[in-house]
């Protein structure tokens, strides 16, 4: 049964770029109606939120001339790349965001925009791919987000190019991923996947992850400078994310592009 | 089916292919539309705590476009303040005034009356040794005598001047439907037929609570075989009456609270059969035996006279200033209004689940021999009131688990530690046995002198 309905959704997928793995589609496939279940296999990105909206929000709002108190980021454009059933795009608009939520895949845009209806929350989801999207949006947003995405992405550098002119210039780029070290191997796929389960198997492979280093490098031929680079650290028991001083596992950084 | 279409329609997709990944979400929402009565927050319950946390959330400028409805089994009577005090009282420690100045309702007591202790004067009954925290002539205070509907009055004044906070009285809730895994609202039948659904159910409903049956939680419990009566005192002459006084008896501690210069009010916990016996005197008979428990010189042991003798010396000898000035309880002359009320001890090992808390006595309850049970409940409002703002500020929902998480860490880490303290106190002073007695009176006598550990308890005991 569970075959079946894999199959005719296979069917629903729409590659619209290089960067977007089929074999990566097909994963998140299996647990799309699983996506906004806060004690379900997505448990970990519901609880990234309580550090990487923070994080966000304190990068955005420096000045402390905030109008209304309950909506931080009113004003601000945001694209979140890779947004999913809109784990992270919600909340974002929730605390006054102008938000953009983009996925290459259809049926999560579309399970997205349910959840946001439902929800009466004002997300603009768009099912395309960074590269598609920067064609009619250059230099449009305040702030662009692909959080846990790039280790799922192929080309990192045409996908980062995307990213940063979609970018204002002072705009600032905030990414979260896992990092290229044998201890995250070792703990987001031999530990996490294969042994306690507390993420899906297949969900990471080991190629594509990132060094801080290696971004970094793609960002600045783009004219970012890199402010940041936080290591982060998930405990699977209590199911809690922590910032950690050690990148050497999971990191998250933010970069801004220079005006020219 | 139509509102499936629709929804469907709406987010433009096909209705056919697609709701084999919809559907949960869709049931839970069709539900939902039965229910007119969609508010962000419900509290169940509108006691001392119940109305405290209404107004403390209401008056949140994070929340400010959140609605909060807050429902209440109870009538709402009008409340003139009677010549006549009442003999349900409460102390609150510093951290309590601080949040009902906050939200403004601690003007309305100030103009009515309260009483304030400068002192806490703690005996033992079986011994010479003594504690006191506080000074008559500081300008500190270490709590404040309020009683319980002048309380509520102050409270409830404030919050009927608040827009996003409804309140619904004489209404009980019968049945609540905690959301699961795929729903995220709060379902809850009155019973009168009225149904309302909510993204936070916060369970203010007191120790006997049903929110907390709902949420399935294992509840912790059982009761003293004491009772406590309450009553209101008269002295013979007015005094500077600033002093708390506590004696822990062998049947169990008594407290007298100051209200007036000449009044206070009485807590006396003591066995089931000693209450009888003092609930079926008379007035006078009653003051006799209270007079009594507060001055009789009970049969004491030589080794603990003599050993307490020695320590003091060697207190002395170590240059530790020990308290020379010890005072003496004010005469009773006259009493107004007993009662009696059943004590007992509980304790939910979860005060959170998705889209519910538990705050106040639904949560914990203690024996009020440390005058601790609303302070802690106090202390769950303001910390849920930081975690919900936290939840808002960072775009969650409010019923999400990981945010109320923090406030069920924090919270229990703190219930638990002055529920340990006052059950091990109120087990300490059940026995006359002569080396726990001697224990606890080196302790007691120590505690006294050591200055630090003194200004520490007073500290654990104003949070
Ligand atoms: C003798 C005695 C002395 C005390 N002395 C002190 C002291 O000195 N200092 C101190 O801090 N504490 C003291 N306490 C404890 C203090 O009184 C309690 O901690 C406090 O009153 C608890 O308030 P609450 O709002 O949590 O619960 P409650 O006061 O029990 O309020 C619960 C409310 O919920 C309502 N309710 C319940 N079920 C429903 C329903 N299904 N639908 C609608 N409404 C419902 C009830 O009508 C009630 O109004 C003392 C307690 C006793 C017994």
């Amino acid at each position: 049964m569970a075959g079946k309905t894999l199959i005719k959704n296979i069917k629903n997928v729409r590659l619209h770029s290089s960067t977007i793995d089929n074999k990566e589609m097909l994963h998140f496939k299996k647990f799309v109606d699983q996506w906004w279940d806060e004690f379900g296999e997505l448990k970990p990105l519901h609880a990234m939120n309580k550090i990487r909206l923070p994080w966000i929000r304190e990068s955005l709002v420096t000045c402390n001339k905030m109008e209304d108190p309950s909506l931080p980021l009113k004003g601000y454009t945001i694209l979140d790349v890779g947004c999913g059933g809109g784990i992270l795009s919600e909340p974002l608009a929730k605390v006054g965001a102008n938000v953009t939520g983009l996925d290459a895949n259809v049926d999560l845009i579309n399970s997205a925009k349910v959840h946001a209806n439902l929800h009466k929350v004002n997300v603009n989801y768009v099912a395309s791919s960074v590269e598609d999207h920067v064609q009619d949006n250059f230099e449009k947003y305040d702030a662009v987000i692909a959080s846990e995405v790039i280790e799922h992405v192929t080309n990192k550098q045409e996908f980062l190019k995307a990213c940063v002119q979609c970018l204002k210039p002072k705009g600032s780029i905030f990414l979260t991923t896992i990092n290229k070290t044998w201890q995250a191997n070792l703990a987001t796929i031999s530990l996490a996947e294969n042994v306690i389960n507390a993420i899906p198997k297949g969900t990471h492979q080991y190629e594509k992850f990132a060094t801080p280093h290696e971004l970094q490098r793609i960002l600045e031929e783009y004219n970012c400078r890199t402010e940041v680079v936080h290591g982060t650290m998930y405990n699977f028991l209590t199911n809690t994310w922590h910032w950690w001083f050690n990148p050497s596992i999971t990191y998250a950084m933010r970069a801004v592009k220079l005006d020219k | 089916m139509t509102s499936l279409k629709h929804i469907c329609k709406q987010a433009f997709i096909k209705p056919n292919n697609k709701h084999f990944f919809l559907k949960r979400n869709i049931a839970s929402t069709t539900l939902n539309e039965n229910y007119s009565n969609n508010y962000d927050i419900i509290i169940a319950g509108g006691g001392i705590v119940g109305c405290s946390l209404a107004c403390t959330l209401g008056k949140n400028n994070k929340l400010s476009n959140k609605r909060i409805l807050l429902i209440e089994s109870s009538k709402n009577t009008p409340f003139t303040l009677p010549e006549k005090y009442s003999n349900r009282v409460v102390s609150l420690n510093p951290g309590t005034k601080k949040l009902l100045t906050d939200i403004d309702a601690w003007r309305h007591i100030e103009s009515a009356r309260f009483g304030i202790v400068k002192r806490l004067q703690v005996t033992d009954a079986l011994s010479d040794a003594s504690i006191c925290f506080g000074e008559e002539t500081s300008s500190e205070n270490v709590s404040y005598i309020i009683e319980n509907n002048l309380l509520i009055y102050a409270v409830k004044k404030e919050l009927e001047r608040l827009k996003n906070v409804e309140v619904l009285y004489e209404e009980k809730i019968k049945e609540y439907h905690l959301p699961d895994a795929a729903e995220s609202h709060v379902n809850l039948h009155l019973e009168n037929g009225g149904q309302y659904s909510c993204d936070l159910l916060i369970g203010c409903d007191g120790l006997n609570s049903r929110v907390r049956e709902a949420m399935g939680v294992q509840y912790l419990n059982w009761n003293y075989n004491n009772v406590g009566i309450v009553a209101t005192l008269k002295f013979s002459e007015e005094i500077n009456n600033c002093i708390a006084w506590q004696r822990f008896l062998p049947t169990g501690p008594l407290a007298l609270l100051p209200l007036t210069s000449s009044m206070s009010s009485l807590v006396w916990a003591t066995t089931k059969e000693h209450a009888q016996q003092l609930l079926g005197m008379s007035n006078e008979q009653f003051v006799d035996a209270l007079n009594e428990a507060l001055w009789k010189v009970y049969q004491r042991s030589n080794i603990i006279d003599r050993t307490l003798k020695a320590f003091d010396t060697l207190l002395r000898a170590s240059n530790i200033p020990a308290d020379l000035h010890r005072r003496y309880p004010p005469k009773i002359d006259s009493i107004d209004g007993r009662a009696r009320f059943p004590l007992g001890f509980g304790h939910a090992t979860n005060y959170i689940g998705k889209g519910v808390a538990l705050v106040g006595d639904a949560a914990h309850r203690i024996h009020p021999l440390a005058g601790q049970g609303v302070n802690l409940g106090f202390g769950d409002i303001s910390c849920l009131n930081k975690v919900l703002s936290d939840a808002i500020y960072a775009g969650s929902s409010l019923g999400n688990v990981s945010f109320l998480r923090d406030y069920e860490s924090e919270r229990q880490k703190y219930n638990v530690g002055m529920m340990a303290v006052v059950e091990g106190m109120y087990r300490l002073y059940r026995t006359d046995f002569t080396p726990i007695v001697l224990l606890r009176s080196l302790g007691l006598q120590a505690t006294d002198v050591f200055y630090p550990i003194k200004k520490m308890m007073v500290n654990q005991a104003s949070l």
